[in-house]
Parts: C-alpha cells; structure tokens; sequence
C-alpha cells in the first residue's frame, strides 16, 4: 500500500472510528454544539461540562462520519477531558497546524506524539475538513455556550 | 457496429494519478472536454474573437455570428422549434433559476403550490425555496419510490388548483433514474400547469426533442455536455418568453434607455445582459456537434452497457448496495458500502487513480429520503471503458481491505 494513505489509515486511527470513545449524548452539559461539513453532509454533536474551574469535567460527541472525522472526534475528547478550557484551545491550535501541514504550535511532546497519528490528514487536503470538523464545533460550544452551531 | 470510446479525443485521460492511469468516473459532476472543443475555442479566439452585438468592425460581426450560430446548434440539438427560444445562460442552474424569477415569481401568491420531486438537484429546488420564503408559496414533494424511479400517475394527484408549475429533473444525478417526463408533462398540461425540467444530467444521456416533449422550459449545462464551464442553455416556450420579466439587468438586453425610462429587447436578448460567455459558447457548440457526429444512440448504448457490466460487477460484494435500480436508468452507480464512509472510500479509490464522487451530490432530498448521509458515485461518459470500471472494482477490494 502506498505510504501515504497507510499513514492515513493507520490502525489507531482507524480503531478510533469502530470503537468512538465518549460517544453518545451528556447529560447535564453545560456547553453543546453541533457542526456541519457541508462538503459531505456529515454532522457532529459535542457536549461538554466544563465546571467552576474552567475546567472541562466532562465531553461527549454523537454523529456519524468518516473513520477521520470520527477518530479526530474520538482522539479530541480523550485528550481534552480534565483540561481547563485555555489549555484546550491551545491543544486545538497545535492541531489545527498539524493537519494543515504546518509547523504545529509549540505543545508538550506527549501531546504532540498522540496528535501525530492525525498528521497523515496533512497529504490530503481534500480531507482536512474532516479532520477538523469537531475541533471547530467544540470551540463554538465553549464560545457560545449551550445550543452552538458551527459551519 | 460497436462503439469504440475515442480515447485519444481527451488528452486528460492518459494523466496518471499516483502512477495508475486516471478512470475517471465523475462525469456526472463534470464532463471531460474533447480536444475538438479546446481547439474550437484556441482557435475562435486566436483569429474572430471580439464582443458580440456591438460595434460594426469585422471581428464583431464574425463573433456575433459564431455566437448566434452557437443558439442555433443549441436549438437544433433539443429540436426547438425556433432559435429564439434558446436563451444562453452562464449554466444549469442559471436557467432555473431565471425560471423561478423571471416567470414564476410575478405569477405566484402565497398559499399558491410548486410541484416537484423528492429526487431534484439543490439547482431544482433552491430557486423555489425562494419563492417560498419570499411569497409564500408551498412546495409540494412527489416521492421517490424505493427501486429510485417516480410514478408520473402521482404528479396528477399532487397538482391541486394552487399549482403553479412543475418542476423535475429528466434524469437523477443520484440514482441514474431517467423520468417518464414525457407523461409527467401532459399530465401537467391537462391541467393547464406549465413544466420545466432540469435537464443538465438528461440531456447527455437521452436524445432531446422539446417539441415532441412538449416541455415549457428546459435547462442544460454545457460542462456537462463535454463543452466548458459557464455556459449553458435555457429552452422556453416563445410564449412563455415573451411575457417574461427581465432577470439581469444591463448591456444588450435594452431596446432604449433613457434618464425617466427603460424598455428591453426582445427575447432571447431581453435574458442575456452584459458580455455573454463568447468563447464558451463556441465551445459549446462544437461539443455539441462533437456528440452528434458521434451518434447520440451510440453513445448511450456504450453507456448503458458499461452501466450493466459494473452493475454485475458489484453484485460480487454483498457489503455494496446500489441505490437506484429503476427500470431503463441511465449510467451512473450510487452506491453505499457497509462499513465505509463514501469519504474514505473516494479517498482510497482516488489513490487508485479512480475519481469518484462521494457525498450528498448536491441532492440532500434525496438523500434524507433514503436514509443516507451520502453515497458514492461512479457515473460513466463517452469515453469510458470496462478497464475503468476493472479499476473501480479493484479499487472497492482495496478499500474493504483497509477500512474494515
């Protein structure tokens, strides 16, 4: 198989999307948005709790997808859950540039090496919407507050 | 006599995506161009090119007259009774929506109802949301059956005394679903309601003749066509046209203009404002020609049977389902794949070298109707050939192997 698209579908990525982790819907959210890719038609829900701390306690999202935007859904909410919300958005700048090909933000090296498994998204940019769809809809969640949508 | 694809009409064929040879199978969204229309087009513009219906110097009559000769292999080619019921618009969608504005919306009151079907391109549906947001009227939905195809007899049923027009495509960019329009069309008329149909998908595939259609309005799409982007075609009826408002307003579609009053030109002037798409509508044309002096039947024939040879094709997989399998559909392949998302799919074949599309082809309709975010689209040209469909097949293996 060619490189890229092993690097593409790698198994992480592709265990990600048959086994989403914190999938489904949350009670008590304090912040819910919804995302559209306009391109496919997919759509994403994220539902977060984010306490007194400005911390996030808790992160759910629902939605079907593509193995990419469904595994960046599911590797988003593993690495975001018990970060405060400025820590999160730094994580989501980092990423941004890695999907995007460009030097990613400065980021702890551990974070950096479980975002890497999304850099394959870098040789298809056809697809980087994907990758980025619940990044966006989760930030439009903690922006706006409840009921939030993101194009 | 069989077909034989004119492979070397298209240069763009013998690229190679990711070192395989390109099969491309997305002629559906955009048609390939022939080195015949390329050099139609270099040439008009190398030795006549100038703007049209201005100025008396010799390029602008030569270009007046290639583009006034481009109409008229238009209306030859949907056997329009006169030339002047060709309007050339900027594409498909222009032509409906020109439709919508110029004769629907000074026609239409709220309450009042458009018919159309669950199966339309957002082009054939979009122009009349406006209508409904802007006046008030109801757009009443004929359902898809489930093997894609329509049943003309329920357009009787949905036609009440509110309605105002018909919409429908000819044939479905989804499902391949070529439309008894012919029936749809007297239904309508039996009930004094006019008809336009989008014709950007059926007029490639299927041998126009709007007069024995008896169609009111039908939109084409040169790109489709094998002719360039940004033109396209709107045939209407010379009655219709004539008690039809202006949409653009601007150069060459005036009679007079003055500080207190405007009067316009007569059609199909009175539709064409500003500098109209010269060149492409050269390019058009010879498109055009090109099909006809292939044989319109043929290719159709070479269509539909590289259509039934990918059908059997897939029967193989039974993770695969067709969607749309409507009796006498044309050449394209929907397609949904259990465990798949058309994304990835079209990302792994496009590594194969095998362009598809993939997502909700701009029907999402449609694509509620039938449950479905999206679907992956293989649809065929002219130029096809079995190994494209040979391409796709083992495209399809590869991709199972990777994503489940």
């Amino acid at each position: 198989m060619d490189d890229s698209l092993r690097e593409l579908y790698q198994e992480v990525i592709l265990d990600h999307s048959r086994h989403p982790r914190h999938f489904g819907p949350l009670e008590h959210a304090t912040h819910n948005g919804e995302g559209h890719n306009p391109l496919c038609g997919d759509r994403v829900k994220v539902h977060l709790i984010v306490d007194a701390d400005n911390r996030i306690a808790d992160i759910r999202f629902e939605g079907r997808g593509c193995a990419i935007s469904q595994a960046s859904a599911s590797l988003m909410t593993d690495m975001v859950m018990g970060r405060t919300v400025a820590e999160a958005e730094t994580l989501m700048g980092g990423f941004l540039d890695l999907v995007k090909g460009e030097e990613a933000a400065h980021l702890p090296e551990d974070d950096m090496d479980r975002l890497n498994v999304m850099a394959g998204v870098s040789a298809f940019p056809m697809r980087v919407k994907c990758a980025t769809l619940a990044w966006h809809t989760m930030k439009s969640a903690l922006e706006a507050g409840d009921a939030a949508k993101s194009e | 006599m069989s077909f034989v694809p004119p492979l070397s009409d298209f240069p763009i064929l013998s690229r190679e995506i990711n070192g395989r040879k390109l099969a491309y199978l997305d002629s559906a969204a955009s048609a390939q161009k022939p080195k015949q229309v390329l050099e139609a087009m270099t040439n008009f513009a190398s030795t006549s090119y100038s703007n049209v219906h201005r100025g008396v110097h010799k390029l602008a009559a030569e270009s007046t007259e290639a583009y006034e000769k481009a109409r008229g292999t238009v209306a030859k080619f949907l056997n329009a009774k006169h030339t002047d019921e060709i309007i050339l618009t900027h594409g498909g969608t222009e032509g409906l929506n020109l439709v919508s504005y110029s004769y629907l919306s000074p026609r239409i009151s709220a309450g009042d109802e458009i018919v159309l079907t669950k199966m339309e391109h957002h082009s054939n549906i979009v122009p009349w949301h406006f209508l409904r947001e802007r006046q008030g009227a109801k757009l009443k939905w004929v359902d898809v059956r489930e093997d894609g195809s329509i049943n003309a007899a329920a357009f009787g049923a949905a036609i009440t005394p509110k309605t105002k027009l018909v919409a429908v495509t000819h044939m479905s960019n989804v499902l391949g679903t070529i439309n008894p329009i012919k029936d749809i069309i007297a239904i309508a008329h039996a009930k004094g309601i006019p008809v336009v149909v989008d014709g950007c998908q059926g007029a490639v595939h299927e041998i126009v003749d709007v007069q024995d259609l008896d169609v009111d309005f039908y939109a084409i799409a040169s790109h489709k066509l094998y002719g360039p982007t940004g033109i396209g075609a709107l045939y209407a009826k010379r009655a219709h046209l004539k008690s039809m408002r202006p949409f653009n307003g601007g150069g060459e579609m005036i009679a007079e203009v003055a500080e207190d009053h405007v009067s316009y030109a007569e059609p199909p002037a009175r539709f064409e404002a500003g500098t109209p798409p010269i060149i492409e509508a050269v390019g058009f044309a010879a498109a055009l020609d090109y099909l006809t002096g292939l044989g319109r039947a043929a290719i159709k024939e070479h269509e539909n049977a590289l259509y039934a040879y990918a059908r059997d094709a897939v029967r193989q997989f039974n993770w695969l389902r067709v969607i749309g399998e409507a009796e006498g559909k044309g050449a394209i392949l929907s397609f949904e794949a259990e465990g798949m998302h058309a994304h990835d799919l079209a990302t792994i074949l496009d590594h194969e070298g095998v362009a598809c599309r993939a997502g909700h082809h701009c029907a999402q309709v449609l694509m509620e109707r039938f449950g479905l975010a999206s679907t992956t689209r293989a649809s065929f040209g002219l130029y096809s050939t079995r190994d494209d469909v040979d391409s796709l097949i083992a495209g399809l293996e590869k991709a199972r192997k990777i994503l489940t």
